[in-house]
């Protein structure tokens, strides 16, 4: 039953994915992120990342306010790389790349 | 790159007050919201609000709302509402990028006020990705917000305020509250709005969690047990509730994304809801020109938002030089205002948790006031 427990439910990772992948050796939330897409979807951890700490805490010994919840870069949601290209060109950006 | 005074992030009780406060003083300001509506959580909410007349005790969420929207609008020289607009980076060197209708642009405040807000906390059981178990606030949004019932027949899971007041209008709306559940020994929330549904006969389970969900393509029935004081559930005594809808109000947690990308200092305080900013008195974080109010900065409720919107905006206006003859009065007076809305039990935890992050005036962080 604990593979129907979702914790990401952007990338379709269980319970058990995110505890198998800490018992491999991924004991913090950026390496766990960049091995299996953790947080990456668009909810951006927001949904899954007090879930996935909480596993991390019980599993390291570690409270939940000595882990990291790693690193938040922008955009903060998906937007579309044309948009950001047309943005670049309006500031006269895309000059040197003709 | 358009220069802007003030940029307020957020158009929820704190953002609204906040702007209402700087533009008074005198500054312009850009109010930013993702949202089509103005006033987040309060246009859903239904119910009579507590505290004081200064926080507009015994008025109702949604006219609350309407009472800043009009002072705001009063303020239109001097404040730019810009709706369907989401803040998607705010960069070391001040500059925020921002999205509006598939366009993307970036602006350089002088000042900068996040008041984020927070999202719902959810919790890991057996099928939790069933149709029909949602967040609290979502099931209020749908009901209050576009009228749409979700259910006929719901199980809360959390006995906090949330959960209590959307239990009642639940009820209110014709549908049935099958039980309420409460991981904890004791009800979270105030005891007025949990009389209320008991009243109504809910019954209000302590010291029980979700053990699984069921069901094919929907939600069908819920299985609760019982915890031990480790919070380890018991076999044996789990109790089967057929229900379409599951609501979730285990707690909220800090939309802080935006200022760990803008590289303020952030702390982990269990009681505000998670990773929360560090900041002085007048909700300067350590990042210069850099506030934060509501509950961004600690999940706290909707009369606090108010008051910290308001402290913000005064000392984000203080800051870029806008002053009033009586500011230290009015500024202690919302000072105030906070300690008696963080008074009893709960504030106490609350009133420790934001002294942990207390900047207490660094030079680089102050604003004269």
């Amino acid at each position: 039953m604990a593979d129907k427990t979702f914790i990401c439910r952007c990338s379709d990772l269980t319970l058990q994915d995110i505890r198998n992948l800490i018992a491999k050796g991924y004991t913090t939330f950026d390496e766990l992120k960049r091995v299996s897409r953790v947080g990456m979807g668009p909810c951006q951890g927001r949904t899954c990342m007090p879930l996935v700490l909480r596993e991390l805490s019980i599993a390291t010994g570690k409270s939940i306010a000595e882990l990291s919840p790693g690193t938040f870069r922008p955009p903060v949601k998906s937007i579309k790389l044309g948009a950001i290209a047309a943005h670049a060109f309006e500031e006269g950006g895309g000059e040197g790349h003709e | 790159m358009k220069a802007v005074e003030l940029l307020v992030v957020g158009g929820g009780p704190a953002g609204l007050c906040a702007a209402i406060q700087a533009a008074e003083m005198g500054s312009t300001v850009i109010l930013v919201e993702r949202d089509e509506h103005l006033g987040g959580q309060l246009i859903k909410q239904t119910h009579m609000f507590f505290g004081s007349e200064k926080q507009y005790a015994s008025k109702r969420g949604f006219d609350i709302s309407e009472l800043l929207l009009k002072k705001l609008s009063e303020l239109a020289e001097k404040v730019t509402l810009m709706k369907g607009t989401t803040v998607v980076g705010i960069y070391e060197d001040g500059v925020v990028s921002l999205e509006q209708g598939g366009k993307y642009f970036k602006v350089k405040p002088k000042a900068t006020i996040v008041a984020t807000g927070a999202s719902e906390k959810t919790l890991g059981f057996p099928n939790n990705d069933l149709p029909g178990i949602y967040g609290a606030g979502a099931v209020q949004t749908l009901m209050n917000v576009h009228g749409i019932k979700p259910g006929s027949k719901v199980v809360m899971v959390g006995a906090g305020n949330i959960g209590l007041i959307v239990s009642y209008q639940l009820l209110q709306a014709g549908v049935k509250v099958a039980a309420i559940v409460e991981g904890g020994p004791k009800i979270g929330g105030y005891l007025v709005h949990a009389s209320k549904v008991r009243r109504l006969g809910v019954p209000i389970l302590t010291g029980h969690t979700v053990k699984e969900a069921h069901g094919t393509n929907c939600l069908e029935k819920v299985t609760l047990w019982k915890l031990d004081e480790n919070w380890q559930g018991i076999s044996g005594t789990e109790i089967d509730i057929e229900a379409d809808v599951m609501c979730i109000s285990v707690g909220l947690s800090p939309l802080s994304e935006l200022l760990w990308q803008a590289g303020c200092q952030m702390k982990f305080v269990q009681p505000l809801g998670g990773y929360v900013p560090a900041r002085d008195e007048n909700l300067q974080t350590s990042v210069k020109g850099l506030f934060v109010a509501g509950d961004v900065s600690g999940v706290e409720e909707a009369s606090s938002a108010m008051v910290e919107g308001y402290l913000a905006g005064m000392s984000a206006a203080s800051f870029l030089g806008y002053k009033l003859f009586n500011m230290a009065e009015l500024r202690q007076d919302l000072l105030n205002q906070l300690d008696s809305l963080r008074h009893g039990q709960v504030g106490e935890k609350i009133r420790k948790g934001i002294a942990e992050l207390q900047i207490v005036n660094e030079a680089a962080a102050s604003v004269d006031l």
